[in-house]
């Protein structure tokens, strides 16, 4: 019996501004608006400058370790923009603050959270992000399963969760994959394929020639995109969120981008990144072939870049402020979150700050009934 | 809608629970599955996830006539990955709705630990009080009969250890329905112990919905010369003994603790008061088990109490075999537990 092809699977690349700041008129067509692509490269420029200020503030021992976002930003806002602030909903891991904060979360709680603080990840009403999530691919999971909350409950909202090339070698990317494929619920799958997870190179990673392809064994719609093109990665997300809207189901997209920092601030890359691939990727800076295009265009000149730099710098600084002057959380807060209902245990050790031996009467144990 | 509603109406406790006796006698997974059911029929939010659920009517026909009634929206049969449902029922209970997950065994849950041990208990605490995660999950715990290693769990000393979520084990059909429903309207997570051995164990179950709160024992049997604690199958172990020790005149407390997570010392505290001998029984391994939790605190509370050093009944401290008279020998059984009371009292 002669053989047939059971399956056959291709990827397709997108890009539209190139790293010399040459755009695609044609591919750009019915994306975004020159107004649009000023506000976001001002809106780059503030964001890389408060990720620069984070990496000043660990470096300064006023923040613990700390993953730079840099280089990623046309990821993180090109999706970002893509999605409905206040009906979609965001599940990131944790180098895409630039999305974040477009879609309301605030800056300073970002810095709070990596200063330590939970309340860091205590969302504001009305923004739809969930915090911060640092065990690789975890998240993805809880994107699949709320989106298939969205469908049950009839809502037209998307997830859309961010994860890095290291994560789709976890068990949880598969299993949400073939969750969200199986079952068809409205979650957009947005890898940054950065190159590197910690110090181990994406082709050791996997033997994939693309990230994306392990989307077809899902039988998802998959793109690969340049993760420094915001033109490319917005169209490939609003293609991807709206079809998932209207019902079409998962999408994977990769968006190939780098890690122009080092892994966190408790990582020096320099001991295993040749600087010649470091320099060539400086080169393909979001944030250079934007101002390219925009100058190209007219649309830009050194005085609006001065102003979007003093912009940077004063959110930067009044970032700072807020998240240092949000003073420490009280220790009750240790008791009273960790139920929704507190059982008599918690109760106990809320009062008596017992936590050492729970069987422990008060009195035997010669502690002091604590204030509250 | 950017709140999500967690609009789960809390069970009025302060409602007296029916009697215990009576004739409607029906199986345990009976009971679990009115609980599942009446739950269900109230709100529509919630919904049944797991291997086999669904078509299959339950691996163990727990969830049997659940699709008919409810339909795949709601009663859903999941691929086998464990890490996966659980995942998912995180994010669908962050976004309002209430999951209840099925693990065919809870020996099959630790493929799953990352998402129920270091998310599901954590979320609310790491998001300062904001998403609680309010799932259920439940299935068959300890050894099965015959199961072997591998899938002869006993999870509870091992999650136990975990802040943030609640521990059921219930030892009756009546138990298996208040609890159960409790659980599914609790706001916290629940992991939710059954054995596959009671699974067709028959007991009187009220038609009636009604509430059994956490954290409350329950005494099984009264008596003044040593206290029995345990919670799940063991439970009927303890019986057993008592009943084998009366005709010798040797008394006992039976406690079943119901939940472990809240733990309900201060009943054990209170009995032990009274007999100043206590036996816990538990049929997970004896290292750092909820019956090592046990004594512990009964010796800080009730040390001046205790005429005879607190005693642990466990199952031997090797992996669960697989042949029949080496598990048989493994187990907890009523023959061992008396023999630790005859011992605690200084009876031949």
């Amino acid at each position: 019996m002669p053989t047939r092809i059971a399956y056959e699977g291709k990827v397709e690349y997108l890009q539209i501004l190139d790293e010399h700041g040459v755009l695609d008129e044609k591919l750009a067509k019915d994306t975004l608006s020159d107004e649009d692509v000023v506000e976001l490269y001002r809106y780059m420029v503030k964001c890389r400058f408060v990720d620069e200020t984070a990496f000043k503030l660990q470096r300064a021992k006023r923040m613990g370790t700390y993953p730079q976002n840099k280089g990623q930003e046309a990821a993180a806002i090109g999706s970002g923009f893509a999605a409905k602030r206040g009906v979609d909903w965001l599940v990131p891991c944790y180098r895409e603050n630039a999305a974040l904060w477009m879609h309301g979360q605030p800056m300073h709680q970002v810095f709070m959270y990596w200063m330590g603080d939970e309340r860091g990840s205590k969302i504001p009403e009305g923004v739809c992000t969930l915090p911060l999530c640092v065990p690789i691919g975890t998240q993805m999971l809880h994107a699949t399963g709320m989106a298939w909350a969205f469908k049950m409950r009839k809502e037209p909202r998307v997830a859309i969760t961010y994860f890095g090339d290291g994560a789709t070698s976890e068990g949880d990317f598969h299993e949400a994959m073939n969750f969200a494929s199986a079952f068809q619920v409205p979650c957009v799958f947005f890898c940054q394929n950065n190159q590197w997870a910690i110090s181990v190179p994406r082709e050791q990673q996997m033997n994939s020639a693309t990230v994306a392809q392990k989307a077809l064994a899902y039988d998802m719609p998959c793109i690969q995109v340049d993760g420094n093109d915001l033109f490319a990665v917005y169209k490939a997300s609003r293609d991807a969120i709206e079809r998932a809207r209207s019902g079409g189901g998962p999408a994977f997209i990769e968006a190939v981008t780098y890690r122009l920092a080092d892994h966190t601030t408790a990582d020096d890359a320099r001991r295993y990144r040749d600087s010649e691939e470091v320099d060539a990727w400086m080169g393909k800076d979001p944030l250079i072939r934007l101002r390219k295009y925009l100058t190209g265009k007219g649309l830009w000149d050194d005085a609006k870049q001065a102003a979007a730099d003093e912009a940077g710098r004063q959110t930067a600084s009044d970032v700072v402020k807020a998240a240092e002057g949000a003073g420490v959380p009280p220790v009750t807060d240790m008791f009273d979150y960790t139920f929704e209902t507190m059982t008599p245990e918690m109760e106990t050790q809320r009062r008596t700050m017992r936590t050492h031996s729970l069987g422990q009467r008060p009195e035997q144990a010669g502690l002091r009934e604590s204030a509250k | 809608m950017t709140t999500i509603e967690h609009t789960i109406e809390l069970p009025d406790f302060s409602k007296p629970l029916p009697p215990r006796e009576g004739d409607r006698v029906i199986q345990f997974r009976e009971a679990l599955r009115e609980a599942m059911s009446e739950e269900m029929r109230r709100d529509e939010r919630i919904f049944l996830m797991g291997e086999e659920v669904a078509q299959y009517n339950g691996a163990y026909k727990i969830s049997q006539g659940m699709l008919d009634e409810f339909g795949p929206k709601r009663i859903i049969d999941a691929p086998i990955s464990e890490n996966g449902f659980a995942g998912l029922a995180v994010g669908a209970a962050m976004y309002g709705l209430k999951p209840i997950i099925e693990f065919m065994s809870w020996s099959f849950s630790l493929v799953a630990a990352d998402q129920i041990l270091n998310n599901v208990p954590k979320m609310l605490y790491m998001s300062g009080g904001q998403w609680g995660c309010p799932v259920v999950f439940r299935g068959n715990d300890g050894a099965g009969g015959q199961l072997g290693s591998t899938h002869s769990w006993c999870v509870e000393g091992l999650y136990s250890n975990v802040p943030g979520m609640k521990i059921a084990i219930p030892s009756n059909p009546y138990d298996a329905k208040g609890l159960l429903k409790t659980a599914i309207r609790e706001l916290d997570p629940v992991f939710f112990l059954e054995s596959e051995r009671m699974l067709g164990d028959k007991g009187h179950v009220p038609p009636e919905e009604y509430y059994i709160p956490f954290g409350q024992a329950r005494l099984a049997r009264e008596g003044g010369d040593c206290t029995l604690v345990s919670f799940g199958r063991p439970v009927h172990f303890c019986m057993e003994a008592a009943e084998t020790l009366a005709q010798s005149g040797i008394e006992c407390d039976v406690l079943d603790m119901r939940t472990i997570r809240p733990l309900d010392i201060d009943a054990v505290i209170e009995s032990v008061k009274k007999t100043g001998r206590v036996v816990v029984v538990d049929q997970c391994w004896p290292f750092a088990s909820v019956a090592s939790e046990v004594c512990t605190q009964v010796m800080e509370r009730a040390f001046d109490w205790l005429d005879h050093p607190p005693v642990r009944v466990n199952t031997e401290d090797v992996p669960t075999p697989y042949a029949k008279n080496l598990e048989a020998a493994y187990l907890p059984n009523a023959g061992r537990i008396a023999a630790a009371v005859r011992n605690a009292v200084g009876a031949k």
